[in-house]
């Protein structure tokens, strides 16, 4: 149902994963995952190891965040982050490169993993993993099955459907193995005998190189798919593997499936089998604007600018700084913003690019509709959202949006269909949440 | 510091605009054109013009001087309307009288509206309709092709087929003899018969209805549900007396019926919007097209049912939803 396809210019797939030169100093946020934020454990003048913990998440859903190199706290203050606001976070000055003792580095492939699913989850829950497909979902929580549900499916989200990004691409072509490991370690954690990989048609050599992989693992499946943005959606891609669709407003668990992402099976891998928490992550440095695209395995902390710098960024020529991919990513404002747990991707867009086209009366063409991957009517949650029908909209299921940016992209009339929906969508959960606080 | 540009997500779009549409339509309105223009010769040619500059001109007008917005006369609708109310004439009439028709479409059929997207009847019918019952001689009185005339006078008019089946039932002649005096189904499906300007070639109109659907600018909802609908309710009461009603073919290769479903019926503006909607609506206008031509006063009914439609429009498309992703289906 629905969908779209925009041009995939994924500039930066044939470029290897190339470990990103330390930084002088990092900041790190403590608001890195979906949740309450992480409260620091660390002060001002302490020094701190690569992968030692320096916040710990304290409400069911928030996660602890690790040091990404070592050297000195000089300051626990705000900074802005990605999302434009000035948040928390842990500056650290770099020295040198030392790194806890408890973290395996070598590079022998672990297949064995002895421990229980409850081992399992907290290890995961202790390592500070996070959804890094981009939402940032607590992992451990995912894989505490709410009584009552079964789990039948891990699926595997490879999809990585976003135009330009390739970090999911590249690490699964060059950490395949891992990534089978750490996927037969979630499967064990939920208590499954059966996952799906999903990867979209386009990256072939994926597709072949994990099918190769996963003879050897019993219950593994990797299930090319036909090319359609917002296929890595995770009920989009639920329906597209297993042909279930997650009822409106439920998690996928309704249905018996569990999805993580590609990126994060491998970040299961190594907080298990090598002990090592996530600090680092592969980031895509892409765009038209951008004459060096490549894919960097960063430390968290990092800043934006420094990888755009390494990529030949030239300010003149770049009209918008995108962090995520082109349908879903967020315009930064700055790129002196720190690289987080989430980050899959930054994407530079020449001037001529960075405008939206003129917005004109809506026309009725119904392309929006048609492109709606939750089945819903753009053009009427729009109208309705600026003219605050607020009942009206929710009846119509604006909170079913996934923002997934397809109606606005195939409008015709440039009508900036996800400005209103989102207006919208803040207005509904706000009269949400003053519902059940009654 | 170089300001760099901030907005929501999406930040890339399909590149299709309004104007693309538009043109797009008109592209694809070329086959018909030319077989016109062969077949009636200069006059078509000079009405079509004065239909399409008129109804941009009006509109240009009237979005400068009388509601004082923007004149987006460059989106190419209002030619479009202008070429489609052309089409929808016999090919002489007065030149006075498409200008009127033109400033009737534009101006009470579109602007008073507020304009593009906002109003509720295809203008290109309003139009139409409006010349029809004004000056229902003129708009009845068809010239017969004549191999691309250059003379604007000396036109040999006569009835459509349509309308000499519908008179000649009246009179009680037999149906055998009528399909005698009719053009074969050759030349009906070339366009060699009497009609208005755009209408007489089925075969044009289809090749322009297939570039639109590869080109995604329409769907095939519409026009197949009302192609189908007139096809299968004609050959029910042909069924009932072959003497009676005539046989369902002949309906689909004569009158507005073709221009009807693949043109006037899917302008976007005035059609439902959901699959099931637009199939619906796309039946609604065959039933009627077919009631209007047997059962009704005039021997065409193409206008009346899209209008009647069109006026259901905004009903199907608050009562027939999309099918939402993770709808319970009641078991
Ligand atoms: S309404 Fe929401 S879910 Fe539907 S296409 Fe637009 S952004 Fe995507
Ligand atoms: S795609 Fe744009 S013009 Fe078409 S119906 Fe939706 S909002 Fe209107």
């Amino acid at each position: 149902m629905g969908g779209v396809h925009p041009e995939e210019n994924k500039l930066s797939a044939t470029k290897p994963i190339e470990v990103f030169p330390l930084p002088q100093k990092v900041y790190i946020p403590l608001s890195q995952s979906l949740g309450a934020p992480s409260k620091p454990v660390v002060k001002k003048g302490d020094t701190v190891k690569v992968g030692q913990l320096i916040a710990q998440g304290e409400s069911f859903i928030s996660s602890n965040i690790h040091s990404s190199v070592s050297g000195k706290v000089s300051k626990i203050d705000d900074y802005p982050d990605a999302s434009g606001y000035r948040r928390q976070a842990v500056f650290i000055d770099v020295e040198g490169d030392e790194w806890e003792e408890s973290i395996d580095r070598s590079p022998v492939l672990i297949r064995e993993c002895n421990l229980s699913a409850e081992e399992i989850t907290a290890r995961i829950k202790a390592a500070g993993i996070v959804g890094l497909g981009g939402a940032t979902f607590p992992s451990h929580v995912k894989l505490m099955v709410p009584n009552g549900k079964k789990p039948e499916y891990l699926i595997i989200n490879g999809v990585e459907c976003e135009p330009y990004l390739t970090s999911d691409h590249r690490l699964m072509l060059e950490k395949g193995e891992e990534m089978m490991v750490g996927i037969s370690i979630l499967m064990k954690g939920l208590g499954v005998s059966k996952a799906l990989i999903g990867v979209e048609n386009n990256k072939p050599d994926a597709i072949s190189h994990l099918q190769k992989l996963a003879q050897s693992w019993p219950g593994v499946e990797v299930h090319p798919l036909k090319v359609q943005y917002p296929q890595g959606g995770e009920k989009q891609l639920i329906k597209a593997l297993v042909n279930r669709e997650v009822p409106s407003g439920k998690l996928p668990i309704e249905v018996g499936c569990v999805v993580n992402n590609v990126g994060t099976a491998f970040a299961v891998y190594e907080a298990i089998q090598k002990n090592k928490p996530l600090f680092e992550r592969v980031v895509t440095v892409t765009g038209k604007a951008i004459p060096r695209p490549a894919n960097y395995l960063v430390r968290v902390g990092t800043l934006v600018s420094e990888l755009l710098m390494q990529s030949g960024y030239d300010e003149n020529k770049s009209g918008k700084v995108i962090n995520g991919g082109p349908m879903m990513g967020k315009a930064l404002s700055t790129i002196e913003v720190p690289v987080v747990k989430g980050s899959s991707g930054i994407l530079v867009m020449p001037e001529q690019e960075s405008r939206r086209m003129k917005e004109v009366n809506c026309i009725r063409c119904s392309r929006c509709a048609s492109a709606c991957p939750m089945g819903l009517e753009p053009y009427l949650l729009a109208t309705m959202s600026s003219l605050s029908m607020i009942e009206s909209v929710e009846n119509e299921r604006i909170m079913d949006c996934i923002e997934c940016g397809s109606c606005q992209y195939t409008c015709p009339s440039g009508r900036q269909l996800l400005d209103y929906i989102r207006v919208g969508k803040g207005a509904v959960g706000k009269m949400i949440r003053a519902r059940s606080a009654k | 510091m170089n300001l760099l540009t901030i907005s929501g997500s999406p930040h890339v779009h399909n590149d299709q605009s309004v104007k693309k549409i538009m043109f797009g339509v008109i592209i694809s309105l070329i086959p018909a054109m030319l077989v016109s223009f062969y077949f009636f010769g200069l006059p078509s040619i000079i009405l079509t013009l004065t239909a399409v500059i008129s109804c941009a001109l009006f509109e240009f007008l009237i979005q400068k001087y009388l509601l004082h917005t923007e004149p987006s006369v460059t989106d190419g609708s209002a030619m479009l309307t202008g070429l489609l109310l052309a089409f929808n004439v016999p090919s002489n009439l007065p030149i006075w009288m498409m200008i009127v028709g033109s400033l009737v479409a534009i101006g009470i059929g579109k602007m008073s509206f507020g304009g593009l997207g906002k109003n509720p009847f295809n203008p290109a019918l309003v139009g139409r309709v409006f010349l029809l019952i004004s000056f229902p001689v003129d708009m009845t009185s068809w010239p017969l092709p004549q191999n691309f005339t250059t003379s604007l006078t000396d036109v040999v008019t006569g009835p459509t087929p349509l309308g000499i089946v519908k008179e000649g039932l009246k009179k009680g002649d037999a149906m055998a003899d009528l399909m005698t005096q009719v053009p074969d189904y050759v030349n009906l499906l070339l366009g060699n018969m009497g009609g208005s300007i755009g209408e007489v070639s089925a075969l044009a109109i289809i090749i322009g209805g297939l570039y639109m659907l590869v080109k995604k600018i329409i769907s095939w909802h519409i026009p197949v549900a009302f192609i189908g609908s007139v096809l299968v309710f004609a050959a029910i009461l042909n069924l009932v007396n072959p003497a009676l009603y005539v046989n369902p073919l002949f309906h689909l290769v004569t009158g507005g019926l073709m221009l009807g479903a693949i043109y006037m019926a899917t302008d976007m503006v005035t059609s439902p919007m959901s699959a099931l909607s637009m199939i619906i609506y796309g039946v609604g206008c065959g039933i009627l097209t077919v009631l209007i031509r047997v059962f009704g006063a005039y021997p065409e009914g193409v206008s009346f049912a899209i209008l009647i439609m069109n006026a259901l429009t905004p009903i199907l498309n608050k009562y027939i939803k999309p099918k939402r992703f993770g709808e319970v289906v009641a078991a």
